[in-house]
């Protein structure tokens, strides 16, 4: 399902709507899926601290969004901008691929949330979708 | 049996108990007719889906919408036992619509953005994990009539 010139332009607008809030709706996404989804603390079992709002999962979460903004930067040449993140992920990080979709949906939360008045359903399927993409990107180098 | 924290309990009991069911519904709905247009498979009666616009706007579509989220009330109502409460609904669903029960999972993640973009921050993250536990019960129960 790739990004139409639409789905580019529309995921471009939402980012420079979103500005300097990106940091916060990371952290706070990080935040939600250990909440809501517990299986994920698996990966974090060497920080002190797994509580939403806590200093490990903010400073955590502005890394994540501070890669995503990067490839919104990078849309045109997702696979090219990913690919070290990629080996990362799957050489070191061993991070299972499902789990970038239960990331991806709480960014969506939580984008849905700050910005309910932007975030129709048209906005909804191309964030959807870039996310999936960058989702593929990223799992790329796995095997 | 599903155990309920009293939080959960009455997490559950206060989204319902403030929402406008018609209103959620139909964009929860819609949404997920948008979002995941695969899902407009089960609908080829509804007319118009052809865009955003005309999915937003279509009357079946938010009536529809209004069925399906009062069909949750039985849920609400019911918490300790889901399961038996969806019998019937499953076997329909399985044996007459015949919908993908992954389906329900892609409605219930489009419920929650909804229910968060109303609730703002009052949608917290334990929240958000009581609001999705419970509708992951139901899409667990309406399915378990499959065969």
């Amino acid at each position: 399902m790739s990004l139409t010139a639409k789905d580019v332009a529309v995921v471009k607008a939402l980012w420079g709507k979103i500005g300097a809030k990106a940091d916060d709706i990371g952290a706070e996404a990080l935040g939600r899926m250990l909440t809501v989804y517990p299986q994920t603390k698996t990966y974090f079992a060497h920080w002190a601290d797994l509580s939403p709002g806590s200093a490990p999962v903010k400073k955590h979460g502005k890394t994540i969004m501070g890669a995503v903004t990067a490839a919104v930067a990078s849309i045109d040449d997702l696979p090219g901008a990913l690919s070290q993140l990629s080996e990362l992920h799957a050489y070191k990080l061993r991070v299972d691929p499902s789990n970038f979709k239960i990331l991806a949906h709480n960014i969506i939360v939580v984008v849905g949330m700050l910005f309910p008045g932007d975030f129709t359903p048209e906005v909804h399927v191309s964030l959807d979708k870039f996310l999936q993409n960058v989702a593929w990107c990223l799992a790329e180098r796995y095997r | 049996m599903v155990e309920w924290t009293d939080f959960e309990r009455a997490t559950i009991q206060d989204i319902f108990s403030k929402m406008d069911y018609e209103s959620v519904g139909h964009n929860a709905l819609a949404r997920c007719l948008v979002v995941y247009p695969w899902t407009q498979r089960y609908f080829g009666k509804f007319g118009n889906l052809y865009n955003a616009a005309a999915i937003m706007g279509n009357p079946m579509v938010a009536a529809h919408g209004a069925v399906v989220l009062h069909g949750l009330d039985k849920a609400v109502k019911n918490m300790d036992n889901i399961k038996a409460t969806y019998a019937e609904l499953s076997v329909l669903h399985s044996e007459k619509l015949h919908v993908d029960p992954d389906n329900f999972r892609l409605l219930a993640d489009c419920l929650t953005i909804v229910v968060a973009s109303r609730l703002g921050t009052g949608f917290t993250a334990d929240v958000q994990a009581a609001f999705q536990k419970f509708l992951a019960v139901v899409g667990s129960a309406l399915t378990k009539q499959y065969h």
